[in-house]
Parts: C-alpha cells; structure tokens; sequence
C-alpha cells in the first residue's frame, strides 16, 4: 500500500504522469517492433514495465534547475524529461536529426537543454559523472539537485560506492536512486548481493536510504519528493525502487533465466494500470479520457516513426565532427 | 624573466588561472592540507578556501568522473592524480566519459576539464610507480596531451589546458618538479599542438617529450663535439601532433631518432617514428631509430632501473646506426 493517496495532490499532476508512461509504454513497443523491421540496431535496452519509476521520480524535479543523468535503458528517463518523442526515434534511426544527432544510438540520449544528461553505456559509470553534476550545483550554489538512476547490476561497482562517500563527506544535492528490476541481464540480484537490503547499504555511508515500490506511482513520487526536498537541503539520499522489466535485458535477450509465470505475475501489477484505475475509482478519469490518452500518444509515436523514417542519414563528414569544442 | 622550478611554474599557472576564473578548482589527493603530494599546489588552499582546493579521499575512480560530471555541469576542474600510475584506476572516466561525451551527445556537451600529475619513472620507486602511460591517453580520439619539458612551458601549456573547453591530460614527471629554468614573469600561454625546436641542426634530428628531453639535449652536445649537428625537437603537444614541424625538420637532416621512456610497443615514439617512416621515405637516408624504455617492468635496483630508461649514451649508439658511423 501506498503511504499517499491521490488527493493529497493535484488531480493535473497524476494525469500527467499517466500520459508520461503511456508514452513511455507506447514509444518502447514501437520501438521494439522498429528493431524487429531492422529500423533499430545494436544494443537497445526497453524500459517496458518500469515507467512510473522514471516518471514518478522525474515529476518530483525542477528541471529548470535539476539534472537527471542515467544509464543505457534510457529510453523512458528522456521522455520524462520531456525530450521530443520525434528526436528520440530518430536516435534509434541514427538519423541526423536524433536527439545525439544520430551519433549516440539507443544508449547515449542527451538533451543538454533539458537537463537529461546521458545515456551511459558503462554500468554504473554515470554515477561518478552525476555525482560531478551535483557537486558544480553546489559549488555554483544553483539550488538544483540531480537525480542519478542506474539497475541493480551497477549496484556492486566500485563507482557507486566511491560517489555515496563523495556525496555525503561534501553534502551534495544528488539522490541515487537503484531501479531493482530483479535481473542484473540474467543475475537475480539476490544472487550477488551480499546485502540485499541496499537502503541499508546507502546508510552505511550516513546517507538516507529510501526504499519504495517502484510499481506504484504514488510511493514513487511521495518518496522522490521528501528526497528531492532533503537533497536540496545537502542531504544526499538513496532510493530503491523495485520494479520489473517485461521485455529482456536487451533486444537479443532469450531470458532462460526467468519464467514466464513470472513476467506474467508482474504485469498484474502493471504500473500504469494501478494508477489507471486508482483514478477510476477516484472519479479523476473516464474511459473517454483514458481513450483520448491512448489515441495521443499512438499518434505521437506514429508521427514520430514517420519523422525518423523521412529524416536523414548524418552525412559522411559528420564522421569528424562534434568531438572538440 | 625569473627562475622557476617545473613545480613552481605549474603553482603559477594554477594560482593565476584560478584568481582569473573562479569556476576553476582543484581536486585530488593530498591538495590541499598536506600543499600536494609533489607541493605542486603549495600554498593554494590557504589562498583560495577548501572549496576551490578539495582534499579527496583516495578513490581516484569516484574523483576523476566527478570532475568530468562538473565540468560538463559549467566548472572547470583541475584533476591532480598523485601519479599516473593510480590514473588506471579512473581509464574509464577519462577514455568513456570525458573523452566521448561530446561526441555521443551529438555536440552538446563540452567537457572542460584538466587530468595532470606525475608520468614516468623517477628513482628507486620499483615496477608499480615507474610507468609512462603517454601511449594509453594520446591512444583515444577526444583527448588533448600535453607533457611540457621546461618550467617555461609547463607554466604555458597549464595555463591553455585550463583555459581550454576539452579534456586535456597533462603529462608532468616528478624528476622535472625540481628543474628549474626562466620563466617570462608577464603572463603567456604556450598553445596546444605546436611542437618546439629547442636546438638546430642539420645532420640528424632527435625526436622527444617530457623528461627524456635532458638526455636528448646530453646526446646533441656529445654529438657537437663530434661535429655532428642534431636538431632537437620537444613535441610538447602529443594530441594533436604537430606532424608539420617534425616531416620538415626530417626532410631537412634526412635521419631521425624518435626517444620516448615508455615501452616500445604501441607507445607515442613508435607511432611518431612510423609516422617519420611513411611520410619522409623520400628523403630518409636511413631507417628511422626509436630509443625506448627496455621492455621490462621496472626494477628497483638503481643501476637496473638506470639500464631501463633512455640515456644519452642509447641515443649515441642509435646515432651511429642512422649516422652509418662507428666512431661515435
């Protein structure tokens, strides 16, 4: 159960984040059938299943002034930023007119002007960087906090542990946060965890360790804000979010690691499903208006196919461009 | 004009450029409290506070891709890595991060950001503390290396590393920091990617960088005595390469002896003699020489460790292969 209810904030606030992870939900199936046509290719990570945990999170920010940095299932933080579906698909298209102008793919999403900074390829490796980010904050006294996402394979890298004690011995407005989706690709994270309680862990640096269900947008959102606020504040903090992801680790991902009576466990609990129809039993959405969201953003998706298809290929001489300022 | 030590010119440059610009700051080990591992940022944390001079755990990973993380976010971040060998521990921020974010962010990003410390042997420090690492930064395409020679242009080329809006490694050697030599007292910046032709000659010219520069000079005087002139050029720049001034001093003399203290394979001399190899062979009267580190970890025993490094007597002998001489 969550410890919020709807009323506790505006109505606006979680129609807003419905329609964020339908987007989310919509552009990842797209997405995976353009890989299947070959449109896409690489590595190409799907953030079916965990949407509210980038949305409730992200909705908690003021991204005037606050970054998000994250890993390469990056797909659905971008959209939560706000970053243009078009310039996201296009990225997959590697057409120039992408998000990285066609030179990050799938796992190198960057919107400067958005404050979405990446798309790292390298687990945990954008935890150091993030931890950089809030530190700048600090130093420039901005009053923005970032919010660091990474799984729960990067839990165990030497870059998560080395950024916690930076954060907390300087007091950086940063909040990690761990989207435990079960499955380090194919590693139950139970497996090689010494500690699996990781909040635990986050406290062992003197850090605050939040833990929340990453299927409830509710919890997400109420958790990320008291976070968001503490951080703020130089109170650096840690989330773990449990969640799970439908599809495989990546687009080449057999999953014999997992069954399918639990995948399908999961999607009982589907997240944009819960909040669906918590709304509906609070009078806060119709079936009209959940048809007009669903129609939305298949037409955003559509068009955004449509952009990504008729824009072009970066021409040879970007091959030299774009590497020194 | 003032005599500096390669220390105090590099204090210099770092005190003038963090009074001019207040988004740049130093971090790293032993920075500030203790005045720097090598007190190459003596004095700078009393003058500018402990959020300009941060002390840092010894987690070179963690504060190496913090300083990428700010230095994309608006600061200016002088990284000092106690030595380049513990630099291993953060190949990964630098190669994957400061290196490629730019590019992967389709030009969005600038990642303005300085990593220097101490490169290469010094004495008596055994195989973990006696590496050159110039090949492994000027191996990836995003970074600038720099490995200023004199305090003259250690003082220059800090000062353009810092000021400049990508990532620049700094390759300094701890037997340099006590060097001294006249530094201009008015400010000036030495620019990134122009090599410099300390000594002219026509007869052969001599190729190096950092601190091997020494016995390259000891070498050319020795060979003088033989009347032999050799021109000696301190690349100073390793990324970008100033291949220009390298092909026209070659053309010029028509030989060529490349020296570099790391390890020979894959390092920047190899390159930099392939590079003399495939663009001169027209005027080449002889192959081109590389007089390396010897392809061992580096042991402890001084006369060991003296037997591993370049010495003027290497460039002598390798002198004489290019020279056809044996009287030399």
């Amino acid at each position: 159960m969550s410890k919020i209810a709807l009323n506790d904030y505006p109505k606006d606030a979680w129609l807003d984040m419905l329609k964020t992870m339908q987007l989310i939900r919509t552009f990842e199936e797209k997405a995976g059938q353009m890989y299947g046509l070959r449109k896409i290719g690489g590595f190409c990570h799907l953030y079916t299943g965990q949407e509210a945990v980038a949305t409730g999170m992200i909705s908690a920010l003021d991204l005037e002034k606050d970054y998000v940095l994250t890993a390469y299932r990056d797909h659905g933080h971008a959209l939560a930023c706000g970053i243009d579906p078009k310039a996201a698909m296009a990225e997959l298209f590697g057409k120039v007119t992408g998000v990285s102008r066609g030179k990050g793919g799938s796992m190198h999403f960057f919107d400067a002007k958005r404050h979405f900074l990446g798309g790292n390829g390298i687990v945990g490796a954008q935890i150091p960087v993030a931890t950089g980010v809030a530190y700048a904050q600090r130093y420039q006294k901005t009053g923005g906090v970032t919010l660091c996402f990474f799984g729960d394979g990067a839990f165990h890298q030497g870059a998560l542990h080395e950024s916690f004690n930076l954060a907390r011995i300087w007091n950086l407005p940063i909040v990690y946060v761990v989207e435990n989706n079960q499955w380090g690709m194919g590693t139950n994270w139970k497996k090689v965890s010494a500690n699996p309680d990781f909040a635990e862990t986050a406290k062992a640096y003197s850090m605050k360790g939040y833990v929340c269900d990453g299927l409830d947008i509710l919890d997400v959102y109420h958790v990320a804000r008291e976070a968001v606020a503490g951080a703020r504040n130089g109170e650096p903090a840690f989330i773990e979010a449990s969640t799970y992801r439908y599809k495989g680790h990546s687009m080449s991902d057999p999953q014999k690691y997992r069954t399918r009576e639990e995948v399908d466990a999961y999607k009982q609990r589907d997240a944009i499903l819960l909040l669906k129809s918590r709304l509906e039993a609070a009078n806060m959405l119709n079936q009209e208006e959940w048809d007009t969201i669903v129609a939305l953003c298949e037409t955003q998706v559509d068009e955004s196919v449509e952009f990504a298809e008729k824009s072009p290929e970066p021409a040879p001489g970007e091959l030299f461009t774009d590497i020194f300022a | 004009m003032s005599e500096l030590t390669y220390r105090e010119a590099l204090n210099r440059a770092m005190d003038e450029e963090m009074a001019r610009d207040g988004n740049v700051f130093i971090i790293g080990e032993e920075v500030g409290e203790y005045d720097g591992a090598y007190k190459v940022s003596k004095g700078l944390l009393a003058k500018y506070g402990p959020e300009r001079v941060r002390d840092t755990p010894i987690a070179e990973l963690g504060f190496t891709g913090l300083g990428v993380g700010a230095a994309i976010a608006g600061l200016r971040p002088v990284v000092e890595w106690m030595t380049h060998n513990f630099a291993l521990l953060a190949l990964d921020q630098v190669v994957n991060n400061a290196a490629k974010m730019r590019q992967m962010s389709g030009g969005q990003l600038k990642v303005p950001v300085v990593f220097r410390g101490p490169n290469g042997p010094a004495e008596y420090l055994a195989a973990q503390h006696s590496q050159s690492f110039a090949a492994y930064w000027a191996h990836v395409p995003g970074l600038k290396v720099v490995a200023p020679a004199t305090p003259a242009d250690a003082y220059g080329l800090l000062k353009s590393a810092i000021r400049d809006d990508n990532p620049v490694v700094v390759l300094e050697a701890e037997m340099m920091y006590s060097w001294k030599g006249e530094v201009p007292d008015h400010e000036y910046l030495v620019p990134i990617g122009k090599a410099n032709v300390v000594r002219e000659g026509s007869d052969l010219t001599l190729i190096t960088f950092s601190k091997p520069l020494r016995v390259t000079l000891e070498s050319a005087e020795m060979l003088a005595q033989k009347g032999i002139q050799a021109e000696v050029i301190d690349l100073r720049s390793i990324r970008p390469l100033d291949e220009e001034t390298l092909y026209a001093s070659v053309r010029k003399t028509g030989r060529c002896i490349v020296i570099d203290e790391a390890w020979p394979m894959a390092s920047v001399g190899s390159h930099v003699a392939w590079l003399i190899s495939k663009n001169c062979f027209d005027t080449l009267d002889a192959q081109v020489e590389l007089v390396s580190g010897e392809d061992v970890p580096m042991p402890y025993n001084h006369n060991l460790e003296l037997l591993a490094q370049p010495s003027a007597r290497k460039i002598i002998d390798a002198a004489k292969k290019v020279l056809y001489r044996e009287d030399l």
